[in-house]
């Protein structure tokens, strides 16, 4: 053995054509003295050139108080704001007709133009602003206060109008004083444990399920004395107050006995935000853009 | 003398993390204390009863394994662990029901997620650098070891970080920069035990034989460096309180975030790839067992890609609050940086000239060679998303998450892989490994499962982009977010079986290295010597 192979007992050996190597060895392994690929070089050379030229044409080099700005006149943040403006003025028009429009009186056949602006904008806005509690088809949230938008049932009112007020001011929130407001009694320190079991019984008989009857023949009366002045006598409910139609099959927390005991002892409380920037400091949507989801709404199925 | 200023440190230290733990102000900083406090009164035991024994001294002339061992165990343990998180996290996303509500603020996706890219960069990736370091600089400067035990310190240390990282995630302590989430403890401990690898690694390469420095070490000199650089600047954090995970951090706002993906960019740049190609310089001439294809090139591609690599940050906040300017840069220098990228590459593969016909029978070297395909792939796929235009339709989707994975399961994982064949007979002494047939059988499932995870990130991040820039001829948004969401559904489930098929490959490699050492033919003459003089 050799002091060199002693050195590298895994000294790789070369091949028959194989270029010369450095004449380095580490732990074996050699190294060609291959030149730099032609390609590779020129390929780097051409994107060193590039990244030059570019950096010409584009805001670049940081200089003491700004930065060179770039022949091209480039900004990011002024081409969305060109963007914006554009799409603004495009559709100045038919925003100011749409604020100035009886809102009953868009509809496919007299006012298409219009009609189609407000669903097309409506969509989009219920896309961003909506859907996270309506969801994305308006179908709502089941029993969890989320409601469905695509029935007739509404709790303040089902008309264009209803809908473009509660749109504008919401419910139940303190940024709006004309937001929809009521409150149900919380019964569970009210009445006894017996007198809740009666009177969701006497719900649950209402809306056509299966029920207690002697509890629900008994809860009549505590229904009628807490219940009827918002509900109303015959459970229909009243759109004015927001006291939803006990009678249907439609229900906003549940339509369990459990959940119903939970109404009645605790009470619910559903809350949405105010949208219109005219009516208070809270709302994000200009008076157009509420006039199109409310119409948009409208058109899902349940208008009225 | 020396041993009982060791006894008077470690009994120090125990105590303080004792009282620590008492005044905890939440539970991550108390099961860190604890840890300390363990690891502490572990080795104060262990040097106690060293104590006053007589040293047997370590043979100079024989190359120190030890650590090399375990930190490849380590490799694959923790890449099983990592890989397991990912394909958790993964099917969460596609089945949201899997945050189940038992585990809420403990393995929900969102304790998960960090875990999981930690596990795999830090956990993974570290201790397979961890392996390649010790192994390569040993073997290229024909030298022991520098420093006694202080391998072992690096080693030991850098898991006590590791399981401090991932119980912290888990208890819900972060600093919320991605991949420099550990608080300011486990930063601080982090820190000591790099120090101390970097005195390591120069130590070696200071009494090193051969004339020359070898371009691995190069790399892994310039990594070891620039993360302790990258590391300590962007966790510049003020505590809230000495018994308490939570800190400030110093720089705030554009400020913040350009640090932070100046860290980020670079822990991509330095970590994954100058540490995994000082991995590539030394493993893919050995296993193909031919010279570098060029000097030449090694040396300018590897200063072209230390220098331009830090400036490519800001690609990464494109459209934000970052000025033009600096986007310009960065998307400037990421283009820039393509070709020397592209160095090790072809570095790698031409080293196999005269030696191609090796892939038809060694499926290890095959493993090897499509790591440099994948890395060949995503740095140009890289330098192409930096492009301002490219990212305003590829920023925040899943392309990003698709391009990481091309890079992290390709390069770094099926390098990785590559190297733990090579090691494992060698650091056993065995002649070879247990079975050639399932390293085919990991590499096939390992590409399958990398092209199906890529690919579904192609068509779900590319699907997303265009959805959430539709508008319509008035300007309208037409798709809402929860809309795209539920279009990358058949997407996720994808991403998830490719995951699940990446993992079955590394498990089958844990089986056949396990094999390897339990069962593999010992090798006659077990040459661990380092060279004399």
């Amino acid at each position: 053995m050799t002091d060199d192979q002693n050195k590298h007992p895994e000294e790789q050996v070369l091949m028959e054509g194989d270029p010369d190597t450095t004449g380095h060895v580490w732990d074996g392994i050699k190294e060609f003295n291959n030149p730099l690929p032609r390609w590779w070089l020129w390929t780097f050379y051409a994107t060193c050139v590039w990244g030059i030229v570019y950096t010409v044409l584009y805001p670049a080099w940081p200089l003491l108080d700004r930065a060179t700005p770039g022949i091209l006149g480039f900004s990011t943040r002024e081409n969305v704001s060109r963007d914006i403006a554009e799409f603004d003025a495009m559709n100045t028009d038919i925003r100011a007709q749409l604020v100035e429009v009886t809102l009953s009186d868009v509809n496919p056949t007299d006012t298409p133009e219009l009609y189609n602006y407000a669903i097309n904008g409506g969509a989009a806005i219920f896309a961003t602003w909506c859907s996270q509690c309506h969801g994305s088809g308006a179908a709502g949230v089941q029993a969890s206060g989320y409601p469905n938008l695509l029935d007739d049932d509404w709790l303040w009112g089902g008309t264009i109008d209803d809908i473009h007020y509660t749109v504008s001011h919401g419910i139940r929130n303190e940024d709006d004083l004309d937001a929809h407001y009521s409150e149900m009694t919380a019964y569970d320190e009210i009445l006894s444990d017996d007198e809740i079991a009666q009177v969701v019984n006497y719900v649950l008989n209402l809306s056509g399920q299966a029920a207690d009857m002697s509890l629900a023949s008994a809860g009549e009366s505590i229904f009628l004395d807490n219940c009827a002045a918002c509900h109303q006598d015959s459970g229909m409910g009243d759109q004015f107050l927001g006291a939803p139609n006990l009678t249907d099959a439609i229900w906003l927390y549940g339509g369990t006995p459990e959940a119903i005991e939970e109404t009645v002892r605790y009470s619910r409380f559903g809350v949405m935000p105010p949208w219109s920037a005219e009516a208070s400091d809270a709302g994000r949507l200009s008076e157009a853009e509420v006039r199109a989801v409310s119409i948009y709404v409208h058109s899902l199925g349940g208008g009225q | 003398m020396l041993d009982y200023v060791k006894l008077l440190i470690l009994g120090l230290v125990a105590i303080c993390a004792a009282i620590a733990a008492q005044y905890a102000r939440d539970a991550a900083y108390l099961v860190h204390a604890l840890l300390i406090m363990a690891s502490a009164g572990a080795l104060f035991l262990w040097q106690l009863r060293r104590t006053g024994e007589p040293r047997v001294p370590a043979p100079a002339n024989e190359y120190m394994d030890g650590p090399v061992r375990a930190a490849a165990i380590a490799t694959a343990f923790w890449g099983v662990v990592g890989f397991l998180v990912g394909v958790v996290i993964a099917f969460q996303l596609a089945f949201p029901v899997l945050n189940f509500t038992w585990a809420e603020g403990y393995l929900n996706f969102g304790r998960l997620r960090p875990l999981h890219t930690s596990a795999v960069i830090f956990a993974f990736g570290g201790n397979a650098l961890l392996a390649a370091s010790f192994y390569i600089v040993q073997r290229t400067s024909a030298a022991r070891m520098w420093g006694g035990n202080l391998a072992w310190f690096v080693f030991l240390g850098y898991q006590l970080f590791i399981v401090m990282a991932a119980t912290g995630y888990l208890l819900g302590s972060t600093q919320g920069q991605e991949y420099a989430e550990p608080e300011w403890l486990v930063d601080l401990w982090l820190t000591i035990v790099w120090v101390c690898f970097l005195l390591m690694f120069v130590g070696t390469l200071l009494k090193r034989k051969e004339p020359h420095i070898y371009v691995a070490n190069w790399f892994l000199l310039s990594f070891i460096v620039t993360v302790a650089m990258l590391h300590v600047v962007n966790n510049l954090q003020i505590p809230v309180s000495l018994f308490g995970s939570s800190s400030v951090p110093v720089f705030s706002g554009v400020q913040g975030a350009m640090t932070q993906w100046w860290y980020g960019h670079n822990a991509v740049g330095f970590f994954l790839t100058a540490g995994f190609l000082g991995m590539m310089y030394y493993f893919v001439p050995k296993q193909a067992e031919r010279p570098v294809y060029s000097y030449k090139l090694s040396i300018i591609h590897f200063w072209a890609l230390i220098f331009l690599y830090i400036w490519a940050g800001p690609h990464h906040l494109h459209y934000t609050a970052l000025p033009d300017w600096a986007s310009t840069l960065g998307m400037v220098f990421s283009v820039v940086l393509w070709m020397p990228s592209w160095g090790g590459m072809i570095n790698g593969l031409m080293t196999l000239s005269g030696a191609w016909d090796k892939l038809r029978t060694d499926p290890v070297l095959r493993m090897m060679v499509t790591s440099l395909a994948f890395y060949g792939m995503s740095t140009f796929e890289g330098p192409m998303m930096s492009i301002r235009a490219v990212n305003s339709l590829s920023h925040y989707t899943d392309w990003t998450i698709g391009h990481v994975h091309s890079g992290a399961l390709g390069w770094n994982g099926m390098i990785t892989f590559g190297m733990l064949y090579y090691l494992f007979p060698k650091l056993w002494n065995r002649q070879s490994l247990y079975s050639l047939k399932a390293v085919s059988w990991h590499y096939w499932l390992a590409t399958i499962g990398i092209v199906l995870y890529a690919a579904s990130m192609w068509v779900t991040g590319i699907m997303e982009g265009l959805m959430w820039r539709e508008v319509d001829a008035q300007g309208f948004l037409v798709n809402s977010f929860a809309d795209t969401v539920a279009a990358k559904f058949p997407m996720y489930v994808v991403r998830g079986l490719g995951g699940v098929l990446f993992l079955t490959g590394a498990l089958i490699m844990c089986w056949n290295l396990w094999m390897t050492v339990r069962k593999g033919v010992a090798k006659q003459d077990a040459r661990v010597a380092a060279p004399a003089e």
